[in-house]
């Protein structure tokens, strides 16, 4: 036993906290984005954490982890398509001037 | 005297992630953001290999800063003169976010600080690759075969779909 878990949840608490700073201040949509995946890295760390320190013999926070980077990978090209869409219509991705979906 | 060693590279690599992350959240050139979204994903893949979880840190870096961060300055080199971010362009709405945001990291620290967590033995052996082959492809229980199919199929649709909304009319 190393260092106690506790000290890598409060680290991904933190990072997670983070960004929900940044989802919540962030104009842009691509800093949304890059917000979200801060968000999305810090419940990696959580079950990666889960898994070495309370569950050893088995592997479901490795392998949740490991599936969450594919659907984080997934998700990425997803929303980055939208967004490339969203700018050759519109010619912004500043969240205020995008009103059309809202309605 | 390996404790301590490891105490002071966690706290390195904390502090760092941390950094990063703020300075992403709050760097008005979205290119810088994605650079130091960079930083923070190479010490996510720092704390997997300190867990000894050395295949996941791999695929940390090849997936994430390898493939994610590439995708993003692709899209923002795309998108060009639209990617300046002027942040907190409403002061209160800043101070909500900081408010919301601390508010709920105190909270969640308190609870972590007050829960007493079910620790098992810590392995410093790490996870042998074939024991990962066989929990991802077996079909016994506590094996995860159908996600897997389930998760190639999802990337498919997600590839066909990134084109179909991307392409040009």
């Amino acid at each position: 036993m190393t260092i106690p878990s506790e000290y890598y949840l409060i680290l991904s608490a933190i990072l997670f906290f983070i960004g929900i700073f940044g989802f919540f201040t962030r104009r842009n949509l691509i800093s949304l984005l890059i917000s979200t995946e801060l968000m999305f890295n810090a419940v990696d760390i959580n079950f990666a954490v889960f898994n070495a320190y309370s569950h050893t013999d088995y592997l479901e926070g490795y392998i949740f982890t490991l599936f969450g980077i594919g659907i984080a990978a997934a998700e990425t090209a997803v929303a980055i398509a939208i967004i490339i869409n969203v700018y050759r219509n519109m010619h912004t991705i500043h969240i205020k001037k995008l009103r059309e979906l809202k309605h | 005297m390996e404790e301590t060693t490891n105490i002071i590279i966690f706290g390195i690599l904390s502090l760092l992630m941390v950094a990063a992350a703020v300075a992403a959240v709050i760097s008005s050139k979205i290119m810088r953001a994605a650079t130091y979204l960079l930083f923070v994903l190479f010490g996510t893949a720092g704390i997997y290999f300190s867990l000894f979880y050395t295949f996941l840190g791999a695929a940390q870096i090849t997936v994430y800063a390898g493939g994610i961060v590439v995708l993003f300055v692709f899209a923002i080199l795309l998108i060009g003169k639209g990617s300046v971010d002027i942040t907190h362009t409403s002061k209160l709405r800043y101070l909500a976010g900081l408010a919301t945001s601390a508010a709920g990291l105190s909270l969640t620290i308190y609870l972590i600080r007050s829960t007493s967590f079910v620790t098992g033995k810590f392995s410093s052996a790490g996870v042998s690759m074939e024991k990962l082959g066989n929990t991802i492809m077996g079909t016994d229980k506590y094996n995860f075969v159908l996600t897997f199919e389930v998760l190639s199929i999802l990337l498919l649709a997600c590839m066909v779909g990134a084109i179909l909304i991307a392409r040009k009319k």
